[in-house]
C-alpha cells in the first residue's frame, strides 16, 4: 500500500444518504452506522442480562443442589416443579447461558456496537460501504435473539445439548434443539452480512492518508476479526444445516449405524460419521474464540496509549501479531478434541500448533506493559478496565498452556478447569475489554461522560467477585469435578468441594448485583453526565476530532486528511501530550513505527 | 525420538525439579488445590506434566502482574510527568517472542513423550475389556474362559468394573446411543466413548482399591448420575471374582432363555447383580 497521501473522495460518496426526519427510519430502521451500532449496544446488552440471569440459576444449584427456589416455580413449572430444578432444565440452563453470553452478547456488544459505531469514524468515512446491508444485519440478529429465548417455552424445553451441541445427542434431543439450529442459521447470516461490509469499509474508505499501518489498533482487530468470521463462520452454517436435516428431514451425517437409544433401535441412523460435527464445529468454534477476544485486545491496544500518554509499544508487532493469530487459529481446532477418539498422532500435532499460538498472545502482552513503561498513567474508568484486560487476560492465557498439552489435557478436559480457563478468557478478556470500551466511547455515542466515581465502584466490585467466582474453578478441575453436571455431591471424589462453590455462588451474586451500578450509571448519564465536548480524553483517532455525539455522515464538511500514526502522544517540541491524526504539520514527520 | 543430549539432560532436570516440588507443597497445600490420589501407574507422569506447567506458567504470572502493578505504580501521573516517546525496540520484540516460543516447543516435546506412551502404544500381555456406554450406564463385558469376546461365556456387569493390581488393562470403548466419556480420576484416565467407533486405551492400577467412574461427556438429562465403580484386586480376588461372576451368570442363564431381549440389552439384564456386587466389593 502507498504511504502517499492520496486524496480518495469518491468512495465516501458511495456510502453517503440523505438525513432520516422520521422517528421509524433515524431510529428503528436506521442507515447510519452509528445508530445501528447503538442498536447493537442495547441488544447485547439486554442479552447480557438475560445469560447473566441464567447463569445465576446454575450456580444457584452447584451451590445448593436441589434446593427449591419457590418463585421459580411459577416462572418456570416444567423446568422447576416446585421450584426444584430437574436435570434437564439444568442442562438447558448452561446451554443456554454460553449460547447467548457468546452469539448474542459478547460478539454484538464487540462487533455489532464498537466495531459498527467505532471503525467507519476512525477510518474516516461517513458511513459503512453498505448501510442497507448493515441494517439487514441487525434486523436479522433480532428474529435469532427472539427465536433462542422462545425456544425456552417449548415442548422440552429449550436446548440442553451444550453450547457445542455434540451429535448424536444434540440429533435425539426435543424440539428446542431445532430451534436452536435456525436461530443460530439466522444470526449467521446477520454476521457473514456484517463481515462482508466491514471488509469492504476497511480496504475501500480509508480517508485519504489513512494507510493501514495509520489504523488504529481496534480497527486492526475489527479488520482481522471479520476475515475470521467470513472464513469460519460459513463452515458453521453448514454443520447447523447438516444436523438440521438430520433431525427434521432423516439424513444421517452424523449418525452411525446400529443407534441404540432407550432400548429401541433409533431409526435414522446408518452411515454417519459422530466425529465430523466436532470437526466442523471446531473448525469454526476455534477461530469464534479469537472473533471474540480480538476486538477487546484492539479495543485495550486502543485506550492503553490514551491514558498512558505514550505512543503503543511495537505498533506493527501488534498488529503482525493479530494476523499470526488469525492464521494459526484456523489450524488448533483439534487441542478441544483431544480425548475424542481423535487419532492421538493428530493429538500431537494439534498441540504443536497450539503451543505456537501461545506466541503471538504473549507479544501483546508484553507489548502492553511496554506501552506501560515510561507512561504517565491515568486511572481512569476505561483504563481501569484495559488494564483489568491485560492483567485476567494473562490467566486466561497461562491456564490455556495446561489443556494444550495433551497427557495434561486428560486429566482437565472437560472438567471445571476448562470452565475457568474459558470465563478468564470471556469475561476476563472480552467482557472487560467491552466494559472498557463502553466506558470509553460512550461520551462519543451519547455526547455525556459517565459519572467517574460510581464507573471505579462498578469496576472494583466486578473485578474482586469476577475473581472470587472464577479462579476457584480452577481448583474444582484439579480436583476431578466434571462441568455440566448437575449434581456433583453425586461422587464421592468431590465431596467437600460443595463450601467452595457457595463461596462462588455468592460472589456471583453480588457480581450480578454489582452490575446494576453500570446500568444505572449508564441511563443516568445520557442525562445528566457531564458534557463530553469532542475530545474528553485527548486521544489521537479522528473518531475523537469531530463533535460527541457526531454529526450525520461523521464529519461536517470535508474528511479529514491523516498525516500519522493514531498514537502520537507525548511528542517532543509539542506542546499538548496528544498530536491528532489530522493535524497538519506538527513537530514529528509521520514516520513508521517500530 | 531422539534428543540431543542437551535437551534430554535439561528434560530430566526439569522433570525432576517438578517432581521434586509437587510433593513437597503437597504438604503445605490445602486438599482442594491438589490433584486427587494416584492410583495407576502413569498417574504421576501426568501429574509432573501438570506441576512443571503450574510452575512456569505461575512463575510468568508472578512476573507478569509484578512488573503490571510496578508500572501502574512508578509511572502514574504526577503533576508535571513527561511520558517517554518511544515506538518500541525491535530487541525487546524478538526476545520476547523467541522465548516463550522455546518454552512453548519445550513444552511440546515433553509432553509429546508422555502422550505417546499412555494414547499410541498398547502393552502386552493385559487385561481385556470392553466398555458399552449407553444413557446412564457403563456395560462391561470379559472375554470368559474361553479369553475370546462376544462367545457365549463372555461375562456381562453393569457398572462394576474390576481388575487385578500391576497388570495393564486395555478398554474397547464404544457407546449405543450418544458421545459419553470414561473418566477414572484418580487414574488420570479419559477417553470418550462414541457411537459407531471402537477406542483402545490402556492403564495400569498401582494399588487395590476401589474409586469411581464419571461420565465425562455431557449425554443427556441423566449425565450427572451416569456412575459406575472401578475395583482393584489382588490377582487372586480378582480370579474369584470372575468365577462369582461366570457362576452368578451361568445361574441366570435360563431365566434369561425364557424372557428373550434384544442383543444389545442383554447387559442391562442384570440389576440384581449390582446389589450382590456392592456388597461385595466393598
Amino acid at each position: 500500500m502507498s504511504t502517499v497521501a492520496v486524496p480518495r473522495e469518491a468512495p465516501h460518496h458511495a456510502g453517503v444518504h440523505a438525513a432520516p426526519t422520521s422517528f421509524i427510519r433515524k431510529y428503528v430502521f436506521s442507515l447510519d452506522h452509528k445508530v445501528i451500532g447503538k442498536q447493537y449496544l442495547f441488544y447485547a446488552l439486554f442479552m447480557l442480562v438475560i445469560g447473566g440471569l441464567l447463569a445465576t440459576l446454575v450456580r444457584y444449584q452447584l451451590a445448593w443442589p436441589g434446593r427449591p427456589l419457590p418463585f421459580m416455580g411459577k416462572i418456570a413449572p416444567d423446568g422447576m416443579p416446585g421450584g426444584v430444578m430437574l436435570p434437564e432444565y439444568y442442562n438447558s440452563l448452561f446451554t443456554m447461558h454460553a449460547t447467548i453470553m457468546i452469539f448474542f452478547a459478547i460478539m454484538p456488544i464487540l462487533i455489532g456496537a464498537f466495531g459498527n459505531f467505532v471503525v467507519p469514524i476512525q477510518i474516516g468515512a461517513r458511513d459503512m460501504a453498505f448501510p442497507k446491508l448493515n441494517m439487514m444485519s441487525f434486523w436479522v440478529a433480532v428474529p435469532a435473539a427472539v427465536v433462542i429465548i422462545w425456544s425456552f417455552f417449548v415442548t422440552g424445553g429449550a436446548a440442553a445439548g451444550g453450547w457445542t451441541s455434540y451429535a448424536p445427542l444434540s440429533a435425539i434431543q426435543p424440539r428446542g434443539q431445532t430451534l436452536w439450529l435456525i436461530s443460530l442459521l439466522i444470526l449467521g447470516l446477520s454476521s457473514l452480512l456484517t463481515a462482508v461490509n466491514f471488509l469492504t469499509t476497511i480496504i475501500n474508505m480509508r480517508a485519504p492518508g489513512m494507510t493501514f499501518f495509520r489504523m488504529p489498533l481496534t480497527t486492526w482487530a475489527l479488520f482481522i476479526t471479520a476475515l475470521l468470521l467470513l472464513l469460519a463462520l460459513p463452515v458453521l452454517s453448514a454443520a447447523l444445516i447438516m444436523l438440521l436435516f438430520d433431525r427434521t428431514l432423516g439424513t444421517t451425517f452424523f449418525l452411525p449405524a446400529g443407534l441404540i437409544v432407550s432400548g429401541q433401535p433409533w431409526t435414522n441412523a446408518g452411515g454417519g460419521q459422530v466425529l465430523l460435527w466436532q470437526h466442523l464445529f471446531w473448525f469454526f468454534g476455534h477461530p469464534e474464540v479469537y472473533i471474540m477476544i480480538l476486538p477487546a485486545m484492539g479495543i485495550t491496544s486502543e485506550i492503553l496509549p490514551v491514558f498512558a500518554r505514550k505512543p503503543i509499544f511495537g505498533y506493527r508487532a501488534m498488529a503482525y501479531s493479530m494476523c499470526g493469530i488469525a492464521g494459526l487459529g484456523f489450524i488448533v481446532w483439534g487441542h478441544h478434541m483431544f480425548q475424542s477418539g481423535m487419532n492421538p498422532i493428530l493429538g500431537t500435532t494439534f498441540m504443536i500448533s497450539t503451543m505456537v499460538i501461545a506466541v503471538p498472545s504473549a507479544i501483546k502482552t508484553f507489548n502492553w506493559l511496554g506501552t506501560l513503561w515510561g507512561g504517565d498513567i491515568h486511572f481512569a474508568t476505561p483504563m481501569l478496565h484495559a488494564l483489568t484486560f491485560v492483567a485476567m487476560f494473562v490467566i486466561g492465557g497461562l491456564s490455556g498452556v495446561f489443556m494444550a498439552s495433551t497427557p495434561v489435557d486428560i486429566f482437565i478436559h472437560d472438567t471445571y478447569f476448562i470452565v475457568g480457563h474459558i470465563h478468564y478468557v470471556l469475561f476476563g478478556g472480552s467482557l472487560f475489554g467491552a466494559f472498557a470500551g463502553l466506558y470509553f466511547w460512550y461520551p462519543k455515542m451519547f455526547g455525556r461522560l459517565m459519572n467517574e466515581r460510581w464507573g471505579r465502584i462498578h469496576w472494583f466490585l466486578t473485578f474482586v467477585t469476577f475473581n472470587l467466582v472464577f479462579f476457584p474453578m480452577h481448583f474444582l478441575g484439579m480436583r476431578g469435578m466434571p462441568r455440566r453436571i448437575y449434581d456433583y455431591t453425586q461422587y464421592k471424589h468431590l465431596h467437600g468441594l460443595q463450601g467452595m462453590n457457595q463461596m462462588m455462588t455468592i460472589s456471583l451474586f453480588v457480581l450480578g448485583a454489582s452490575q446494576l451500578i453500570l446500568v444505572l450509571n449508564f441511563f443516568l448519564s445520557m442525562r445528566r453526565g457531564a458534557v463530553a465536548g469532542p475530545n474528553p480524553w485527548h486521544a489521537n483517532t479522528l473518531e475523537w476530532q469531530t463533535a460527541s455525539p457526531p454529526p450525520h455522515e461523521n464529519f461536517t464538511g470535508r474528511i479529514p486528511t491523516v498525516y500519522r500514526g493514531p498514537y502520537e502522544y507525548s511528542v517532543p517540541g509539542h506542546g499538548a501530550d496528544f498530536l491528532p491524526q489530522n493535524e497538519p504539520g506538527g513537530p514529528a514527520p509521520a514516520r513508521a513505527h517500530a | 525420538m531422539r534428543l540431543p543430549h542437551a535437551a534430554r539432560a535439561l528434560r530430566a532436570a526439569l522433570l525432576f525439579s517438578a517432581a521434586a516440588l509437587a510433593p513437597a507443597s503437597a504438604f503445605a497445600w490445602p486438599e482442594w488445590m491438589r490433584l486427587p490420589e494416584q492410583a495407576s501407574t502413569y498417574a504421576p507422569e501426568i501429574d509432573n506434566m501438570f506441576h512443571l506447567i503450574m510452575w512456569i506458567t505461575g512463575v510468568i504470572f508472578v512476573i507478569v502482574e509484578l512488573l503490571l502493578v510496578f508500572f501502574l505504580w512508578k509511572y502514574r501521573h504526577r503533576e508535571g510527568r513527561v511520558a517517554t516517546y518511544t515506538h518500541g525496540n525491535n530487541r525487546l520484540e524478538v526476545i520476547w517472542t523467541i522465548l516463550p516460543a522455546l518454552i512453548c516447543v519445550m513444552l511440546a516435546l515433553l509432553s509429546r513423550r508422555i502422550w505417546e506412551q499412555i494414547k499410541e502404544k498398547m502393552p502386552h500381555d493385559a487385561v481385556e475389556v470392553h466398555v458399552t456406554g449407553e444413557q446412564f450406564a457403563w456395560n462391561f463385558r470379559y472375554p470368559g474362559p474361553d479369553g475370546k469376546f462376544e462367545t457365549a461365556d463372555d461375562i456381562l456387569t453393569l457398572n462394576q468394573l474390576h481388575f487385578p493390581v500391576g497388570k495393564p488393562v486395555i478398554v474397547t470403548l464404544t457407546s449405543k446411543d450418544v458421545i459419553h466419556s470414561f473418566f477414572l480420576p484418580e487414574f488420570r484416565v479419559k477417553q470418550d466413548a462414541v457411537p459407531g467407533m471402537k477406542t483402545r486405551i490402556w492403564f495400569q492400577g498401582n494399588r487395590v482399591g476401589q474409586w469411581e467412574i464419571a461420565c465425562a461427556e455431557l449425554c443427556g438429562l441423566g449425565h450427572f448420575r451416569m456412575k459406575g465403580f472401578v475395583t482393584v484386586d489382588t490377582p487372586a480376588d480378582y480370579e474369584k471374582w470372575l468365577a462369582d461372576q461366570a457362576a452368578q451368570q451361568a445361574a441366570d442363564a435360563p431365566k434369561a432363555a425364557e424372557a428373550p431381549a434384544p442383543p444389545a440389552a442383554a447387559p442391562v439384564a442384570a440389576p440384581g447383580k449390582t446389589e450382590a456386587e456392592k456388597g461385595g466389593s466393598s
